[in-house]
């Protein structure tokens, strides 16, 4: 399928709803916060807590024939792409019920049947698959393209290279989607990386464009901007997202590793903050939000409560999926 | 039957497969224009033109990736690796991500992908263009491995893995490529995860696979003169193994000998042998001897390869050794 996108897309997905999907992602993962902090969550849990306009903006001009691979800090990627949020919930508190059964957890969250190639637990890993889906949907030949999201992190990863370098030789429609925190887990990134994400893309000629990426509507212009041209014509973009990790690297990181400068920051460059503040200046009111965070919420309470009553998987299912059933074959 | 290359085989096998899905696409370094470094994709680009066959630049990982990522969007991708050892520099994409995918995804995934790869020694190639790693992919839950001794075998495992909905790694061995043996005008698949009796015998089984295939053949011949008639058994697939057929030779035998080129320990061998020890206890009249090269790396000189990979005398030495 094709979808609206670029500006008429801006326009017809408002910032409202723009910042309704933001607002979903913050709630629902600053109730996984508290699930975890209560020993509720099993595992890692890497919080997207401050990047949500990044993945709202990238989803809000892809359709659900666009493939998107994500990473491990991927939960806003999976929701803004349509993961279902009760489906989500349960397999990060690891139930039956678990979009994958329980058995992926936080850093696997996919759902195929809409484009959602999976979270990834290796840094970097998402943008070898990604090329290979381009590769793919460019076969197929109807205008999709395939988004990855990374993190500044994965810049000093080897593959970054050799997907640049494919994608711009075959001219396949990926959208390579920085989300630059500045933070390469608990190291700065300026101590692991000695060239720049804008050099990389120019030196394999792929074009590039830097964004607030806190800021959801030049997410979404840029994005919007880049999808329309590769749709037209199948090749490789590169955005990249100035963005505010306002979490640790995980939870329970204590970050005494950042100063109290930057910390302080945080609430400035608050991406849902800031599309709050247009929306009061738009004339929305306070009644209005207040009605938007009940429904918000509301929302995560049912989907929620689905997911802890889902049981946890049973040990028949172990070996369950390791190969494709086929009938027939033994 | 006409008797045709290894790797004549395995050319006919990607072309029929190619011509009855589209979805099927080769994509490896070289194989386009220039054929295949070992000439397995000769033709495929003049058959099928370049938007199925892709000459990738050298880089292993993304050629495993965009096998992963096409297989997520609906392809039948078949990536070749050019040498095993290569296969090194792609092992995030197939073991954690290929591998896991379905499980890990909860079964909302097939990845229906095939790996060609070349392993074994022969060729004076030294440690980096030597080795057979399979037992590290066999290791992995979620791959399949098969490893084709003939030219019926590569055909009819290559169509099967292409068919296949789960990643499937098919190790060819380079000393076989140009050998010839029978493949019928009309070849068919040949089920994964079924051995297949290449000589039958009374005395002793011969667990072997690949390469060393013929290596127990010539054994055999070699037995004969003393009055030990052993069975060859081709597991032909290593990643499901056709427990039940070893099982079940044994049970005539009661001798067992598991013979491969790859290195002895904690090889293929170990897992057959392990197994044996357990199900087939009973049926066991003697210690079962394993077969393998050295624990040392596949070396260059002429002498020392020759010395370093295991052949049919060594077979014969371990035969003998079960019936002493």
């Amino acid at each position: 399928m094709s979808v609206v996108i670029g500006e008429m897309l801006i326009k017809s997905s408002s910032l409202q709803s723009l910042y309704r999907q933001m607002l979903l992602i913050r709630r629902a993962e600053e109730r996984l916060q508290k699930l975890f902090a209560d020993g509720d969550v099993p595992g890692f849990l890497h919080l997207s807590i401050g990047q949500e306009a990044v993945a709202v903006g990238i989803s809000s001009v892809l359709g659900v024939a666009d493939t998107v691979s994500s990473n491990h800090r991927g939960h806003g990627h999976a929701l803004a792409k349509g993961v279902s949020l009760s489906g989500f919930f349960a397999e990060i508190l690891g139930r039956a019920d678990g979009v994958c059964r329980g058995r992926g957890g936080s850093m696997h969250v996919a759902d195929l049947s809409i484009g959602m190639l999976g979270a990834n637990g290796i840094v970097g890993a998402g943008m070898p698959i990604t090329t290979g889906s381009a590769l793919a949907l460019k076969m197929k030949g109807a205008g999709n393209i395939a988004a990855v999201y990374f993190g500044d992190g994965a810049l000093a990863e080897g593959v970054i290279h050799e997907c640049f370098n494919l994608t711009s030789l075959w001219s396949l429609p990926v959208l390579f989607v920085c989300e630059n925190n500045g933070w390469s887990e608990f190291s700065p990134t300026e101590r692991q990386l000695a060239t720049s994400l804008e050099r990389f893309s120019a030196a394999f000629g792929i074009a590039f464009a830097s964004v607030d990426g806190n800021d959801v509507v030049a997410v979404a212009d840029q994005a919007g901007k880049f999808v329309n041209q590769m749709r037209d014509m199948p090749s490789p973009r590169v955005i990249e997202c100035q963005t505010t990790r306002i979490r640790g690297h995980f939870e329970g990181d204590p970050q005494d590793y950042r100063n109290k400068e930057e910390m302080s920051m945080m609430s400035e460059r608050d991406p849902i903050a800031r599309a709050r503040s247009q929306l009061l200046a738009e004339g929305l009111s306070d009644v209005w939000f207040e009605q938007l965070h009940a429904e918000v919420d509301s929302e995560i309470d049912v989907a929620l409560k689905l997911a802890q009553g889902s049981p946890e998987p049973t040990s028949d299912s172990l070996v369950a999926d390791v190969y494709t059933p086929r009938l027939g074959v033994s | 039957m006409p008797e045709v290359r290894y790797l004549k085989a395995v050319n006919q096998a990607l072309h029929d497969a190619m011509e009855v899905d589209d979805s099927v696409f080769v994509i490896g370094e070289d194989v386009a224009a220039a054929g295949g470094p070992f000439k397995a994709t000769r033709g495929l680009l003049e058959t099928f033109g370049p938007g199925r066959v892709y000459d990738a630049p050298i880089a292993e990982a993304v050629i495993a990736g965009v096998a992963v990522g096409a297989a997520m969007t609906g392809m039948r991708p078949v990536a070749e690796i050019m040498f095993m050892d290569f296969i090194t520099l792609a092992m995030d994409q197939i073991v954690n991500q290929a591998a896991k995918a379905r499980s890990m995804f909860g079964g909302q995934a097939s990845l229906p992908l095939v790996i060609r790869t070349p392993h074994g020694g022969g060729l004076n190639a030294g440690p980096q263009h030597s080795q057979c790693l399979e037992a590290w992919f066999a290791h992995v839950p979620g791959l399949k491995v098969v490893c084709p001794a003939n030219a019926a075998d590569a055909y009819g495992l290559i169509r099967s893995a292409i068919d296949d909905p789960d990643p499937v790694i098919v190790v060819e061995n380079k000393t076989l490529y140009a050998a010839k043996s029978e493949l019928p005008d009309d070849p068919q698949a040949v089920p994964i995860g079924k051995a297949t009796i290449s000589r039958p015998g009374r005395d002793v089984t011969v667990v072997t696979y690949g390469a060393m295939v013929r290596e127990a053949l010539t054994a055999a011949d070699q037995l004969t003169i003393e009055g030990v008639d052993i069975e060859v058994l081709d597991l032909r697939s290593i990643q499901p193994w056709d427990e039940a057929m070893v099982v079940s030779s044994l049970a005539r035998t009661h001798r067992l000998v598991v013979a491969h080129e790859a290195v002895e320990a904690f090889g293929v061998g170990a897992e057959v042998v392990a197994r044996m020890a357990d199900i087939g206890f009973d049926e066991l009249d003697a210690p079962i001897i394993r077969v393998g090269a050295p624990f040392a790396p596949s070396p260059f000189a002429k002498s020392l390869e020759a010395a370093y990979r295991p052949d049919a005398s060594d077979i014969v030495r371990a035969v003998r050794r079960t019936l002493a």
